[in-house]
């Protein structure tokens, strides 16, 4: 695959001769609108299956529906599971967002203006916590949430989703803090500052692009996650979406229709806040990726 | 800059003020509250709910238990003899081994490929990153269920495809021999946009002059790209091979919806079978086994491969 790439990036970094770069145009783009087709054909017809009756989905596969089944979303509107589990995925979310922030940004603040004995030892110690998923320990983190009266409370999902996602908020958080001119360190020491003004008053203010990005990479995550609310959580009162999409499956198991629909509504935030903060979201996620 | 030199000026020695700043640093106010409050609410709850679960995985791994009252039936390492001689497991983790081999010779060329191409100035480029990358942000059981209803042979997109040519539509996720090639043809449609991402990062960096400068020696493409971009690309390449191995290994969301690791385990990952023997079965005992082994197989791949491959990175 790789082989393709080499004359297009010759065609268009050189000069060639026009007709070169003709033929490479149409080259690139009937391979981005082939990929893009892949891409995109399953989710568009993911969301017009949500409209066509059962019957239509099995002879009329790719058409647009030939009568608009609007009722497969509105019952879903009206239904208060969806709402809820929106709901449900947005708390869990939002708290997840905030102690992460909030624990990970004055650890590493310690990490990266306090000299005290052991840091190094510390630091590594939660940079363990980049090695392995939450999955590996599933089982006495389930024995410990039941132990401290958590199980089927937000909490128990909150806070194993905040401790997993330390150590790379903590790294992300540090290197930023670091990065910062040490003029303003001095400058806030002479002013007679200590180190808690300092934090609060200087350094959080100008830490804006790397609490957005630590921010959306734990929200993402949050929002998306399966395995902990499927241990932690039994009622179906606080289910987040995705154990809600299982559910429902499970409930309308070939009525898929239903769950196309079901399926689409819950992804329509998503796609709705990607498109409107692309840019931000993208750096957020390749940002963690890539420091 | 006005400050430092302030600090600067009340020293005796410009030229040691900097130690001096330094020094001064352990009087500042606020040391100590800054201790105590900042480190330990993190340090706690990284410990309670990260590090104690896996050492408790490594003590409840030693006996046979069903996670109520304490763990007293002590018997050794019979769990992982278990593991090991279980022949799901040994299909997991092959099945791990293979997404992580795709992941090397499909996704992340294809990636590249992508990569190259819409960083060409041309109409649209920024809207066929925009909607590869889509996946990557939607749910994992979103994506499976999706792929679950495409591939499904009655009503999906497959049978529709199938029907048109007159053909009865198979049950590729039904099917033992397909099944997992089905599973790691969603796995390439989700992630490829996340590793082209990481290139388009790493093909921007790529200073323009070095190119050019190629071009004046009178290099083609082929060589331009195997001799200059790629080279130059190599920190990208091991960073989106690490994500690829560190993503396969915790791969679990996506196999629940299209097929819960069947049929007959053909499809099962380590997590699932984790999920499917341990947690479903309430087999503490096993289950913590099992996540010992995953955990070892994280570390000293991460270990091995960063101080291999990425030392320099």
């Amino acid at each position: 695959m790789t082989d393709t790439t080499a004359p297009i990036d010759a065609a268009a970094g050189s000069s060639g001769g026009r007709s070169v770069a003709f033929r490479t145009k149409i080259y690139l783009y009937a391979s981005l609108i082939i990929v893009a087709g892949v891409v995109i054909i399953p989710l568009v017809m993911t969301a017009l299956g949500g409209f066509k009756t059962l019957g239509e989905l099995r002879g009329n596969s790719f058409g647009l529906p030939h009568e608009w089944q609007w009722s497969n979303y509105a019952d879903i509107l009206i239904s208060q599971r969806y709402w809820l589990q929106m709901g449900n995925s947005l708390l869990i979310a939002v708290l997840t967002v905030f102690l992460t922030l909030m624990l990970s940004s004055m650890a590493a603040f310690t990490f990266a203006h306090v000299k005290f004995f052991g840091s190094g030892f510390l630091l590594n110690y939660f940079l363990v916590g980049l090695m392995f998923p939450a999955a590996t320990a599933i089982l006495p983190l389930f024995i410990r949430i039941r132990d401290l009266g958590l199980l089927d409370t937000y909490w128990g999902v909150v806070l194993p989703q905040v401790a997993f996602g330390l150590g790379m908020s903590i790294l992300l958080f540090r290197n930023f803090f670091r990065n910062l001119p040490s003029e303003l360190f001095d400058a806030a020491f002479v002013d007679g500052a200590g180190y808690l003004r300092f934090f609060w008053s200087i350094t959080l203010p100008l830490s804006r692009p790397i609490i957005a990005t630590v921010g959306i990479i734990s929200f993402v995550g949050s929002w998306n996650s399966y395995i902990l609310p499927l241990i932690m959580l039994n009622s179906e009162s606080k289910y987040p979406w995705p154990l809600g999409i299982m559910v429902y499956r499970g409930e309308f198991s070939t009525d898929w229709q239903l769950i196309l629909a079901f399926v689409t509504l819950t992804l329509l935030p998503t796609v709705i806040v990607f498109f409107a903060a692309q840019k931000h979201i993208i750096a957020g996620l390749t940002a963690g990726a890539v420091k | 800059m006005s400050q430092t030199s302030s600090v600067a000026d009340a020293a005796p020695a410009v030229t040691r003020s900097p130690s001096i700043a330094r020094a001064k640093r352990s009087q500042i106010r606020g040391k100590l509250p800054v201790l105590v409050l900042f480190l330990p609410p993190a340090l706690l709850l990284f410990t309670v709910f990260v590090i104690l679960p896996m050492g408790e995985a490594a003590w409840y791994s030693f006996y046979n238990w069903n996670g109520y009252g304490l763990p007293d039936q002590w018997i050794g390492t019979r769990n992982y003899e278990l593991i090991f001689n279980n022949g799901a497991f040994r299909q997991a983790l092959i099945n791990n081994g293979l997404i992580i081999l795709i992941s090397i010779l499909v996704q992340i060329p294809l990636a590249l490929w992508l990569a190259t191409m819409v960083t060409h100035r041309i109409k649209g480029a920024v809207a066929f990153r925009l909607l590869f990358f889509l996946p990557y942000v939607l749910a994992d059981v979103a994506a499976g269920m999706i792929w679950r209803f495409v591939y499904d042979g009655q009503f999906g997109l497959v049978a529709g495809i199938f029907n048109s040519f007159g053909m009865d539509a198979p049950f590729w996720l039904a099917d033992r021999q397909v099944a997992f090639y089905a599973v790691l043809g969603v796995i390439v449609w989700k992630y490829f946009g996340f590793h082209m991402m990481l290139f388009v990062a790493g093909l921007q960096a790529i200073d323009k002059n070095v190119l050019e400068a190629a071009d004046i020696d009178g290099a083609t493409g082929w060589q331009k790209f195997f001799r200059v971009t790629l080279p130059l690309l190599g920190s990208t390449v091991r960073l989106s091979v690490f994500f690829a191995v560190v993503g396969s290994l915790q791969l679990f969301d996506m196999i629940m919806p299209l097929t819960g690791g069947g049929p007959s385990n053909a499809t099962q990952t380590m997590v699932t079978f984790l999920y499917t023997f341990g947690v479903m079965r309430m087999q503490v005992g096993f289950g913590s086994a099992v996540g010992v082994v995953l955990f070892i197989i994280c570390v000293t791949l991460a270990f091995s491969y960063k101080r291999v491959f990425m030392k320099n990175d």
